[in-house]
């Protein structure tokens, strides 16, 4: 395992209820009632908190500095301790991981958010791209990940019916899952960009999430069955498409071995897998077998809050650890073009003895 | 348990214009993180994780700018972190590496911060329209300008004294080969006849658009050991925030600066800033926020700053220079300011400033700060690791 100053603990985890539209709701206000619910559930107010940190982005809002409205609703007064990243929650989580590595902190509030629906989040994404000889062209997530899909079919190693099947079992997984946003089956429906057909992408949804991490004896006071991150490590790949062979991860898996995940088996994994066809790549880079429960909640397929999405997978097994349903469990999230930057977390029900 | 010391081993910038048309973003980002490699002594295999901050997405047009300048930077392969705390986030991408470096997880990590302002439009970008919320039109300027106007009827300060601030910065540009602006034929007279922007900001009193880039390389006592030249090292380094708007607010002197200084203070063993502190790099994108920063971060009593600036003792000969890199008032590539000052800090403590050397300097604060006066990120460097 790998060995770090402090055993550090996600001790409370909420999202939202998430749906298609939430018109009637600024993200502040989406936001808020998730924030009560993560510091109720360990009884700590914000004044507690020692460091908090978020993550979001403008292009979803649609204007720069859109984080600060958030602060107000956070209620930074007095004065706290903060940082956001423009990333994935799962990379404030990160940062905030470390901030109590460095012993700073004892306790870290992180949150994220994003609403898809206002605008067209297919043409948001584009502007991601090299901004110089991709984004001209406007080549949209799910055309990106349908090059993706079909270099997995060229190679042998899925076939439409495997897509299928990935989508299907997330959405009946989904139907034990209150927040998720597609609850049971769908039809696969035509070609959205073969070879993904609509049933192989993600919702457009509005949704947040809310983690509490703690250290030591603090995470045991907070929580009866801390979920302690094991090992933490996350890895970016090249940015374009045309030097990375789009059907393997090694970004994920250089990030898992970091984190210890291949050290002993995990019970359970949530894969930040927005296209059917991107769990099968997940996968195979982390050598999980049936014998793993993959995406329990139904995974990004069922609910996909750009820039929570990667947040939530790390609550949602922090979750099932909490309630003894899990013991070792593995959550990852993802960013950028086709899984190009990812992040692997490890965690455990058990205390201490694997890391010391 | 404790941290562990980190080290500023490498410090490279490119020079600041108005418009970098001869390189992408990508080169713009790299041309910085190689000189700083170099000045480390260090190759790109040799650094084990990126953090990059820069201001508002729009500001460029490009969302998450860092997936693709992963390429550029070396990360492939590597953690990439991507920071944006509004205005100070230069500041805080520094101290979120750093953090990397004293937390144990990383030895050697490689921090970046840019904007080029030319690709787009900073004023407007600041002010797309938001439904239910008041929009700003009017940019940075105008929404500080009313702030500097309270300031000045709180403290009685003369109107002149932004204008002393202007001109010394300015003047300090000239000996710093990085600056955006060298206006060699500057004049107070010329400061003072500068059209008025945002009363009683006047337009020589105004930071510039720039194109530019910084980056520092981070490193463990470790590795420092290796470098080829005096690193600085860290003392102490903290963010603080408060939200936009409250009832309450003291949008002058906010509380988060304050509670940010204290903090910086208490870890570096600091009781007298003003007498243990050689020189300052604070962030000053309108002339008088000068005075007003120098009461915030405990270098005068409130109501006094103003006659620091007015006496002189902020000049680079004087008893506490602050920005004698010319700061933000000559170079402004928004998401880098902040990342130059922590930087031009440390340049500071290595004896390494050039003809914008404080001589015997070996204790050094870098602050910036953002949004609506904030979000405060500030650190104190040192010519001698840490003894605690």
């Amino acid at each position: 395992m790998p060995s770090y100053a402090r055993d550090v603990a996600v001790v409370a985890f909420a999202q939202s209820d998430h749906k298609r539209h939430t018109d009637e709701q600024s993200e502040v206000e989406m936001l808020m009632p998730v924030l009560h619910q993560v510091l109720a559930a360990t009884g700590l107010k914000t004044g507690d908190i020692d460091f908090t940190c978020s993550g979001s982005s403008d292009y979803l809002a649609g204007r720069a500095f859109s984080f600060t409205m958030a602060l107000d609703g956070v209620g930074a007064w007095p004065p706290i301790s903060e940082s956001h990243v423009e990333m994935d929650g799962a990379w404030a989580l990160y940062e905030a991981w470390v901030k109590i590595q460095t012993g700073e902190a004892d306790t870290a509030l992180v949150y994220s958010y994003g609403k898809s629906s206002p605008g067209s989040v297919r043409d948001v994404l584009t502007r991601q791209l090299d901004p110089y000889y991709v984004a001209p062209l406007w080549p949209d997530a799910p055309a990106l990940a349908a090059l993706q899909a079909q270099a997995l079919i060229d190679a042998g190693e899925a076939d439409e019916k495997a897509l299928a099947g990935v989508a299907s079992r997330s959405r009946a997984a989904a139907a034990g899952n209150p927040h998720a946003q597609l609850r049971g089956e769908r039809p696969q429906g035509d070609y959205a960009v073969q070879p993904l057909r609509t049933g192989d992408l993600p919702p457009v949804t509005d949704g947040a999430a809310a983690v509490i991490l703690a250290a030591d004896d603090t995470a045991r006071r907070l929580c009866e069955r801390p979920a302690w991150i094991r090992g933490i490590d996350h890895r970016i790949e090249a940015h374009s498409l045309g030097v990375r062979d789009l059907t393997d991860s090694p970004s994920t898996r250089q990030a898992a071995e970091r984190a210890g995940a291949f050290e002993r088996p995990v019970d359970t994994a949530e894969l930040h897998a927005p296209f059917s066809s991107q769990e099968l790549v997940l996968r195979k880079a982390l050598g999980l077998d049936d014998s793993v429960s993959v995406n329990p909640s139904g995974g990004a397929l069922a609910a996909n809050p750009i820039m929570a999405a990667g947040l939530i997978r790390i609550g949602e097994v922090a979750a099932r650890i909490h309630r003894g349903e899990s013991a070792r469990a593995l959550a990852h999230a993802t960013s950028g073009p086709c899984l190009q930057q990812n992040l692997v977390a490890v965690l455990e029900g058990q205390e201490g003895e694997a890391s010391r | 348990m404790s941290k562990q010391p980190v080290a500023v081993t490498g410090i490279g910038q490119t020079k600041h214009v108005a418009a970098r048309r001869d390189v992408s973003i990508a080169g713009l980002v790299r041309e910085a993180a190689q000189r700083a490699l170099e000045d480390a002594g260090l190759d790109w295999p040799d650094i084990d994780a990126v953090v990059i901050g820069k201001a508002p997405d729009f500001f460029e047009g490009v969302m998450m700018p860092e997936l693709y300048l992963a390429d550029a930077l070396g990360a492939v392969g590597k953690p990439m972190l991507r920071v944006h705390t509004a205005g100070s986030v230069g500041g805080s991408t520094a101290l979120v590496a750093s953090n990397l470096v004293a937390a144990g997880v990383h030895e050697t990590v490689l921090t970046v911060a840019f904007e080029k302002q030319s690709e787009s439009n900073a004023m407007w970008g600041l002010s797309l329209p938001v439904p239910f919320t008041q929009p700003l039109v009017a940019g940075a300027g105008g929404f500080f300008a009313p702030h500097i106007r309270s300031y000045m009827r709180r403290t009685g300060a003369p109107d002149t004294i932004g204008s002393l601030v202007a001109y010394k910065d300015r003047r300090n540009a000239l000996k710093n080969p990085y600056a955006h602006l060298h206006e060699h034929d500057i004049t107070l007279e010329k400061v003072q006849a500068s059209p008025m922007l945002w009363d009683p900001v006047r337009y020589s009193e105004t930071c510039p658009s720039s194109d530019g880039a910084c980056a520092m390389v981070l490193s463990s006592r470790e590795r420092a050991a290796r470098a080829p030249h005096r690193p600085a090292w860290v003392h102490g380094g903290a963010m603080r925030s408060e939200p936009t708007m409250f009832a309450g607010k003291d949008t002058v002197s906010p509380q988060a600066g304050k509670d940010c200084a204290a903090d910086v203070y208490r870890q570096a063993g600091i009781t007298d800033p003003r007498r243990e502190i050689d020189a300052v790099e604070m962030y000053v994108p309108f002339s008088w926020y000068e005075p007003m920063w120098l009461e915030n971060l405990g270098f005068a009593q409130e109501g006094e700053g103003w006659k620091l600036t007015e006496s002189g003792v902020t000049e680079l000969d004087g008893d506490l220079p602050v920005n004698p890199s010319g700061g933000v008032l000559s170079t402004n590539p928004i998401g880098a300011s902040g990342m130059i000052r922590f930087a031009e800090a440390a340049l500071q403590v290595r004896g390494q400033a050039g003809e914008h050397q404080v001589d015997g300097a070996r204790r050094a604060v870098g602050h910036a700060y953002g949004g609506g006066s904030q979000f405060f990120a500030m650190w104190l460097v040192g010519d001698e690791p840490p003894t605690s």
